[in-house]
């Protein structure tokens, strides 16, 4: 019963949002091309995209294990906070920015433990996790910002190519990228979203799997969060509302479906990345920033629907 | 033989296990020696998939020990188990259906260098494993998903997936991994006549090779065929134990029901359906036309009408496209060219082959399944739907704890009942069942072939697809042989045997 025509081998998820990310670049190069095609807008946009993209390759993990994670943006902003406060009270900088993702990888082993070990549903430990970090962000910065020196913390994403930031981006990208597609623990991600019963079969630990996927994920998510740092200068305990719609956007966009099993970090990166050129774009074309979303919004299920078309031909 | 060739590799004794307040086993002794092929035998819900949990480490026994080799054995999981030397290939499919098939040969033991995956040498093992299982010419594309193969070539693969694990692909074993005992659980369910043969001549070559086999099915011929001693399991207990080669096959029967298969007998292995009432060509009103109907892949062309009280067989081997036929028509599927003609008021049904990827919603409970449905009140008392639940139970002898258990507790035969069930509370016209005997015991096989029949008295008509020759013939007024995508002309039942159709599927 060979049923194989349309899909054979996998087909590269990332084909997709990279066509239209081109598509997208192309339209609005085309509109304005003085000032959309200069290198400095090139670099203002990969910078625009540095929190949502880190962040989506944690999420990444997360979906192709079946599960979501709603609290990115509050572990953004709570790390944002924990890093000032760090840095207000002597640290240095390096120590601040440890002790962080420290406490945002922790924050993940315990969604990890919660959602893997007691078998609970993501979307409930991590809506309740969202609140409770956005409160605690806002009980340790006391309801306000806290400015503090960032001792060269702001050059993580300063205006040139040197910027280590957007090294650092593409260097986990290409990490986390790795791991899901070559490495063992990659394969038992993908096994344990595909059919948690198969891989228990097969003597995988999807607990473990999960903790483990959920604390590099918060990980992910902090390092993003010091990012934020970098262009705010300051921490916010109300920053990043809303963030992690963007970047479960961003992993959709990329072709991962939110059922799991399926995902991949390129198409990931290229969502956020596409985004965040509709967002310039429109910006430069002097567009009400309503038509931007409606525009984004539009791509965000037009990605999926095309998704679906392609994969679904035939049966129904 | 020296002595070690009889002593037991694995001794259960005394294993008891209950859900809740239904106890499934009571006390059971299992002792199985080195290369030997053990059937493990008994009636749906008899517990046999429930001991092999047990074996696996998948499910904990409440009471009794186990040895392995000599040794306490008390695996903690399917992963333990493993190590120790037990793996199973389980009743219901286990492929990740997102993974390639390569990857899922070499789920859980990956080789690696610094923890990244070695691709060629997965591709190697994985290519070997196959390799036991299929012959040269019918390959098994290693880089498809495996959702995109069908149910016969996924079961191929998760046979390869255990033997892999076993240690059988490996160039030289791998250190203290060689499988001792493999479990196969109703292994031959979804496979074809060829596929099931090389299936056993692998199942002999591994027993040579000193592994132990524990087979679980319903078909007691490749019991007698290949098995060297069996076990019976009835109500939680051992209810008898032999040699299947020198046994009665109605001795074990009975063992297998507490009493003898009398009436329904007659039902399975006569040979031919002569029924009193021949169907009436040009009287009985037509329910489905079917004309040069092709699918994008298979079949190419499949011609045929359907009238009332006509019971039409489709023998072909897995793959000629017998399950895309049925699906074509029910309109789950898009044709590519020819025409449907559905005349039946009451609509057409389908009982899927793959009852526990798209028949059967698993999580919910049997009344739930049984009455899922378009039709019905728009306000429905779930007591009501627990009674219309319980009415089915009891008229297929599905054997559950109450209509609200959920049907993924069942054991796979009584789920097969159970989307039966839905199908016939539906009250449709035509109905297109597809392998409707799988996994199912061999009492209730002649309850289902029985039912068919009664049916189609009734003014159903009814399109038969199943691998078991003998149950066509003996159920079908005439049979089409689908070969290569194309559907030859009905011919009456009466005219064939056995031989012929298998002749006729194969050539
Ligand atoms: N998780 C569970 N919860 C409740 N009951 C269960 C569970 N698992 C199995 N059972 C019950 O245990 C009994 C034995 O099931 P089991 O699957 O072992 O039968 P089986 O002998 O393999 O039958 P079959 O031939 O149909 O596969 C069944 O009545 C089933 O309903
Ligand atoms: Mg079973």
């Amino acid at each position: 019963m060979m049923l194989s025509t349309s899909s054979g081998p996998r087909r590269p998820a990332w084909l997709g949002p990279l066509i239209a990310v081109v598509v997208v670049y192309a339209i609005f190069a085309a509109l304005t091309p003085d000032t959309f095609l200069r290198t400095q807008n090139l670099l203002t946009m990969a910078r625009q995209t540095v929190v949502v993209a880190i962040c989506a390759l944690g999420m990444t993990m997360v979906i192709i294990t079946g599960g979501i994670d709603l609290s990115a943006g509050s572990l953004v902003a709570l790390t944002t906070v924990v890093v000032a406060w760090m840095l207000q009270s002597g640290a240095p900088p390096a120590v601040a920015v440890a002790v962080a993702l420290a406490v945002a990888a922790a924050v993940g082993a315990v969604i990890g433990t919660l959602v893997g070990k007691l078998r609970m549903m993501p979307f409930v430990v991590t809506l309740g996790a969202m609140t409770v970090l956005r409160g605690a962000a806002k009980g340790l910065a006391k309801e306000q910002k806290i400015d503090c020196e960032t001792k060269g913390l702001e050059t993580l994403l300063s205006a040139d190519v040197s910027a280590p930031g957007l090294w650092i981006t593409l260097a986990l990208a290409i990490l986390v990228a790795l791991m899901l597609g070559y490495t063992r623990f990659g394969r038992h991600v993908f096994a344990v979203g595909s059919n948690e019963a198969a891989a228990r079969l097969c003597g995988i630990d999807p607990a473990r799997v999960k903790l483990l996927v959920y604390t590099l994920s918060s990980f992910l998510f902090g390092v993003a969060g010091v990012m934020e740092l970098s262009t705010l200068t300051v921490g916010d305990p109300t920053d990043s509302i809303g963030l992690e719609l963007d970047v479960i956007a961003a992993v959709v966009i990329g072709g991962a479906p939110l059922a799991g099993g399926d995902g991949s970090v390129v198409g990931a990166v290229l969502g956020a990345l596409l985004m965040t050129v509709i967002k310039t774009g429109a910006v430069h074309n002097g567009m009400p920033s309503w038509t931007q979303e409606i525009v984004t919004g539009a791509i965000i299920v037009l990605a999926v629907a095309i998704d679906r078309a392609r994969h679904g031909k035939g049966r129904r | 033989m020296s002595a070690a060739a009889d002593t037991p590799v694995l001794e259960l004794s005394g294993i008891e296990k209950s859900f809740g307040a239904v106890s499934v086993l009571r006390g059971v002794d299992l002792c199985v020696r080195r290369g030997e092929v053990h059937a493990l035998l008994g009636e749906n819900g008899a517990g046999k998939s429930t001991l092999m949990r047990i074996l696996l480490g998948a499910e904990r026994a409440d009471k009794g020990s186990m040895m392995l080799c000599g040794r306490p054995y008390a695996p903690d999981g399917p992963g333990d188990a493993r190590v120790a030397g037990v793996v199973m290939v389980p009743q219901e499919r286990t492929l990740c259906p997102d993974l390639t098939v390569l990857e899922n040969v070499v789920l859980g033991l990956e080789p690696t260098a610094a923890g990244f995956v070695r691709r060629r040498e997965a591709r190697a093992i994985a290519e070997r494993a196959l390799g036991l299982v299929t012959e040269v010419g019918r390959r098994i594309p290693l880089d498809v998903r495996a959702k995109h193969l069908g149910v016969a070539d996924q079961q191929l693969v998760e046979i390869a997936r255990a033997l892999a694990q076993g240690g059988a692909a490996d160039e030289h074993g791998r250190k203290g991994m060689a499988a001792r005992v493999l479990i196969l659980d109703e292994p031959t369910s979804s496979l074809g006549h060829d596929d099931a043969a090389r299936l056993f001549t692998r199942v002999h070559a591994l027993k040579a090779a000193g592994l132990s086999i524990i087979l679980v099915t319903h078909f007691l011929g490749d019991v007698r065929a290949h098995a060297d001693r069996y076990t019976v399991l009835r109500d939680g207990k051992v209810r008898g134990e032999g040699d299947p080669k020198t046994t009665p096959a109605e001795r074990i029967v009975t063992e297998m029901l507490g009493r003898e298969l009398s009436d329904s007998r007659d039902v399975t292995h006569v040979g031919g359906y002569r029924g009193t009432e021949p169907i009436d060509e040009a009287g009985a009103e037509v329910l489905l036309e079917v004309d040069a109907l092709g699918g994008r892949e298979r079949p190419r062309k499949a011609s045929f009408v359907l009238r009332r009280g006509e019971v039409l067989g489709i023998a072909g081997l897995v793959g000629s496209g017998r399950t895309e036929l049925l699906r074509l028509i029910a309109g789950l599927d898009d044709k590519a060219h020819g025409t449907v003609k559905v005349h039946a008021r009451k609509g057409v049904g389908l009982l899927s082959e793959d009852r526990g990827g798209e028949g059967l919603m698993l999580r919910r409970s049997i009344a739930d399944n049984v009455t899922l449905s378009r039709r019905g009140p728009f306000v429905w008392k779930p007591k009501e739907i627990l009674a219309e639940g319980g009415r089915w139970i009891q008229e297929l002898a599905v054997k559950a704890a109450g209509p609200w258990q959920e049907v993924g507790e069942l054991s796979g035969g009584n789920q097969q009942k159970v989307q039966i069930a839905r199908l016939l509370r539906e009250d449709y016209d035509v109905l297109l069942v597809d392998e409707p005997t799988r996994g199912i015991d061999v009492a209730s096989k002649a309850q289902v072939l029985s039912l068919v029949r009664e049916l189609a008295r009734k003014g159903k008509g009814i399109v038969l697809v199943s691998s078991q020759l003998d149950e066509l013939i003996s159920t079908c007024d005439t049979i089409a042989i689908l070969r290569r995508g194309e559907l030859g002309p009905p011919i009456p039942a009466a005219e064939w045997t056995e031989e012929k159709l298998l002749l006729e599927v194969s050539s």
